[in-house]
């Protein structure tokens, strides 16, 4: 990573910021909220309580990652799509920020986003103080190795390779073989001990269709945290699961975080689980129509 | 590592991939077999040419031939120096032969050769071609008692041992057509007699209507032989190209035979022309003493030796004052390891054409066209099979492109976890490389055992179909010849591979390419 991209895993969490927000539709002053001191500073629409900064976020911040002005629109054919129309986004270090909203709100494609697998059509994306969305491909893609965890839906598991090899697959993509082959000891044994904390010891070589739903995302999880990731997205991880096993799921994600720090942003549309996050941010229309904290914070 | 891994997986589990590169592993088992028995073909064929033919002709290019052949030896001795192994000189001329069988004559055309026996066998493998054991030891055109091939049936008896009785025969059948002649002349005089008594004086018209003769014409072999016995005596012996005294052909139960209808022990006569100008037929007879069967038919069937001294003398191409004799050609041979284009371009510059009447031409190129042709057939045969190949290639290339779109969703999660775009396209390479290393791996085993096994394998299709794959009276080999180069199984397997890694190169991109969010959306 060179010395625009993201550095390394933070080592401070200073006491600032909770919320972010861009002045201008073009990357212009960036606006930290604190949720102490910006209620009487509102000027955006989004955000009526919040404090301007500058972008690039600096690192001193407490956000880890943070988005604004963000557009994207797909076009078939002749007919563009516009899905996300001047987003703004702020994840605190060591939270759990919900995106929740209705089925083509744009939630999706701003994790998406965040995740490095697309770029947006305008606005800016900054992870740890420095951008992401202007990385070129070979450093995208490495810092998705190495910062990012990712979990989805529908688990996306490699069906070829058993529940161990599944959680390796990101440390063999970030590593060279040679490299990787000198360290697999060290590998393989951060690998277990992140299947056993997801409670599937007995499983490793187990192939994806032999698991159960709630044991794929379990691996999905040890799979994303295999690399030791700042930030961990969830797309949605318990919305293809029942009631019993997403929370399950939810405890799982939630002891990461209390535990180890885990920074989290989720996708759902379940209000109910967005209740138990850090933060939220509603979406609506491709907009943000809501920005703040949970209402309420119960224990999962 | 992950992509070794996955190329790995999907090896094992992608069996449709598999069934695409069963073309790969044919074409490469059809190549090694074809190569196989081209090169089987083709070895033998110019082994048995470069035995027959020598190293290198000095080939005189008029009809008298070279008049002092000693003078050349003594140039090329010097010359070639340790290169050397033999050398020996040849009269080579066009001629007709003719014989008797089943009480009719035959007439064929044969290349007449007249060669030095002390010699000839230091520069060709001439002896080895031969029938007769002792003759293969050391040929002498003397026709032995018995012996030659006794594991032919059907060339028993030979030698003397037919020659006497059926000479014997022929004496007897000679005596009684005397006798019946004889008879025959007492009548036609009688006749006459009767025919002038009967007509009146002066009138000769009846009597020249018989003066024809007798209706059989009677050959007295005694007469015409002047003291010769075919019974105890031989002409001048002849070896005859086996071509030229059988035919090959199939037994009532189908196995493959020749039929002889001459054999060692009889005579033919041959006709030739003298070394004058305008040259002029002479007829000479020669007792066959021998066959040869270097099994390259066109050889088989129109080679004829005699000894060199008989064929000067009789075209007259002894030097009466000196005593020298003349040749048409010089043939050498190189001491093994010797190099043989740096050897013909010393006789080359020794003997330069625009001063000497000679040509100094390799075995090679007096076979070029020959070689040349099947060196052409095996290379366009190649061209074709890779051709085949290829094709293969674009099943591979379509079976790569579904496996891909098969595999979106995968790509899409390998992309959400940090692969590169030339990560993914290098799984897909890789296992382009795997299977075209299993494809040519499992053609180049199949091949192997093909040829291996051939000719059981030819029977087995000969049993089934019903008809001869490998017609021995067709090719002169018992056998289907095969020789496998390494080297050639080196380049097939590459090649096989080469095509199989282009096919995957496309579907590879396009792999490559791949937007994650439409991989991961993709159902």
């Amino acid at each position: 990573m060179n010395n625009k991209g993201p550095t390394n895993k933070p080592n401070s969490v200073p006491p600032t910021p909770h919320l972010l927000q861009n002045a201008s539709k073009a990357g212009g002053p960036w606006r930290v909220v604190h949720p102490d001191e910006g209620a009487s500073q509102a000027s955006s629409p989004h955000m009526p309580n919040a404090r301007l900064t500058t972008f690039p976020v600096p690192r001193e911040t407490n956000y880890l990652i943070a988005a604004t002005g963000l557009t994207k629109a797909y076009r078939k054919h002749q007919t563009e799509v516009p899905v996300l129309k001047g987003v703004d986004f702020a994840a605190e270090r060591g939270k759990i920020t919900a995106i929740i909203g209705q089925s083509g709100s744009g939630k999706s494609t701003l994790l998406h986003l965040l995740g490095t697998l697309d770029r947006p059509d305008e606005g800016e994306i900054a992870f740890d103080g420095a951008r992401i969305d202007t990385l070129p491909a070979r450093q995208r893609d490495r810092f998705r190795n190495q910062q990012l965890g990712m979990i989805f839906q529908f688990y996306h598991l490699l069906p070829e390779l058993t529940l161990l090899e599944n959680v390796l697959a990101p440390a063999m993509i970030g590593n060279g073989a040679l490299h990787y082959w000198r360290h697999r000891r060290s590998i393989i044994d951060r690998a277990k001990h992140l299947i056993e904390l997801v409670g599937l010891s007995h499983r490793l070589k187990h192939r994806p269709r032999e698991l159960s739903g709630g044991e794929m995302q379990r691996t999905a999880i040890a799979r994303a945290l295999v690399t030791n990731p700042s930030l961990l997205l969830a797309d949605e991880p318990t919305g293809n699961l029942d009631q019993d096993t997403g929370a399950s799921i939810l405890q799982l994600l939630r002891s990461l975080n209390g535990e180890h720090g885990l920074t989290i942003v989720m996708v759902t549309h379940d209000e109910s689980i967005a209740e138990q996050c850090d933060s939220v941010v509603r979406l609506k229309g491709g907009k943000v129509e809501r920005l703040g904290p949970a209402p309420l914070r119960s224990s999962i | 590592m992950y992509k070794f891994l996955l190329c790995l997986r999907y090896l094992k589990t992608r069996w449709i991939a598999l069934a695409s590169i069963v073309s790969v592993t044919l074409g490469v088992a059809t190549l090694i077999v074809v190569n196989s028995v081209m090169d089987g073909f083709t070895t033998q064929m110019q082994d048995r040419m470069h035995g027959i033919l020598s190293d290198i002709v000095v080939e005189s290019r008029s009809s008298v031939g070279i008049a002092q052949p000693g003078w050349y030896e003594e140039r090329i001795r010097a010359r070639l120096g340790d290169s050397l192994s033999g050398v020996t000189t040849v009269v080579t001329l066009p001629a007709m032969m003719t014989f008797q069988h089943n009480g009719t004559s035959h007439t064929q055309h044969i290349n007449l050769i007249g060669i030095d026996q002390k010699t000839y066998a230091s520069v060709s493998d001439f002896s080895k071609y031969l029938l007769h054991p002792e003759n293969k030891e050391k040929l002498d055109f003397a026709l032995k008692q018995t012996g030659y091939a006794p594991d032919r049936k059907r060339l028993q008896p030979s030698g003397w041992e037919y020659r006497k009785p059926v000479s014997r025969y022929r004496k007897a059948s000679a005596d009684n057509l005397r006798e019946e002649k004889q008879i025959e002349e007492a009548r036609y005089h009688d006749l006459q007699e009767q025919i002038k008594a009967q007509e009146p004086e002066g009138d000769d018209s009846a009597l020249g209507s018989l003066m024809a003769g007798p209706s059989i014409q009677i050959q007295n072999a005694a007469q015409q032989a002047q003291g010769f016995d075919a019974e105890f005596d031989q002409r001048t012996g002849i070896v005859l190209g086996i071509g030229l005294g059988s035919v090959r052909g199939r037994e009532p139960d189908g196995s493959v035979d020749d039929f002889f209808y001459l054999r060692p022990g009889d005579d033919v006569s041959v006709t030739f022309p003298n070394a004058g100008t305008p040259p002029r037929g002479i007829n000479e007879s020669f007792t066959i003493v021998d066959f040869y069967e270097s099994k390259m038919s066109e050889y088989d069937s129109t080679f004829a030796f005699v000894p060199i001294e008989k064929l000067q003398q009789s075209r007259g191409m002894i030097d009466p004052r000196t005593g020298a004799g003349a040749v048409t050609s010089i043939q050498i041979k190189l001491k093994p390891g010797a190099d043989l284009n740096a050897a013909r371009d010393v006789l080359r510059d020794e003997f330069p054409v625009s001063h000497e009447f000679v040509e100094v031409r390799s075995w090679k190129e007096t076979q070029g066209p020959l070689l040349a042709a099947v060196q052409l057939e095996t290379t366009i045969l190649n061209i074709l099979l890779f051709m085949i190949i290829a094709v293969a290639g674009f099943g591979i290339l379509a079976t790569f492109f579904m496996i891909v779109v098969e595999k979106t969703r995968d790509i899409g999660i390998l992309k959400s976890l940090g692969a590169t775009g030339p990560g993914i396209a290098t799984i897909f390479l890789g296992y382009g490389v795997l299977l075209g290393t299993v494809g040519a791996g499992v053609g180049v085993l199949c091949g192997l055992a093909f040829v291996w096994k051939i000719n059981d394998i030819a029977r087995v299709i000969e049993w089934i179909t019903g008809r001869e794959v490998f017609d021995p009276t067709v090719y002169y080999f018992d056998t289907i010849p095969t020789i496998i180069h390494p080297f050639m199984l080196v380049w097939v397997t590459i090649g096989a591979i080469l095509i199989a890694v282009l096919a995957s190169v496309l579907p590879s991109i396009r792999a490559a390419r791949m937007h994650p969010v439409e991989a991961l959306r993709y159902e």
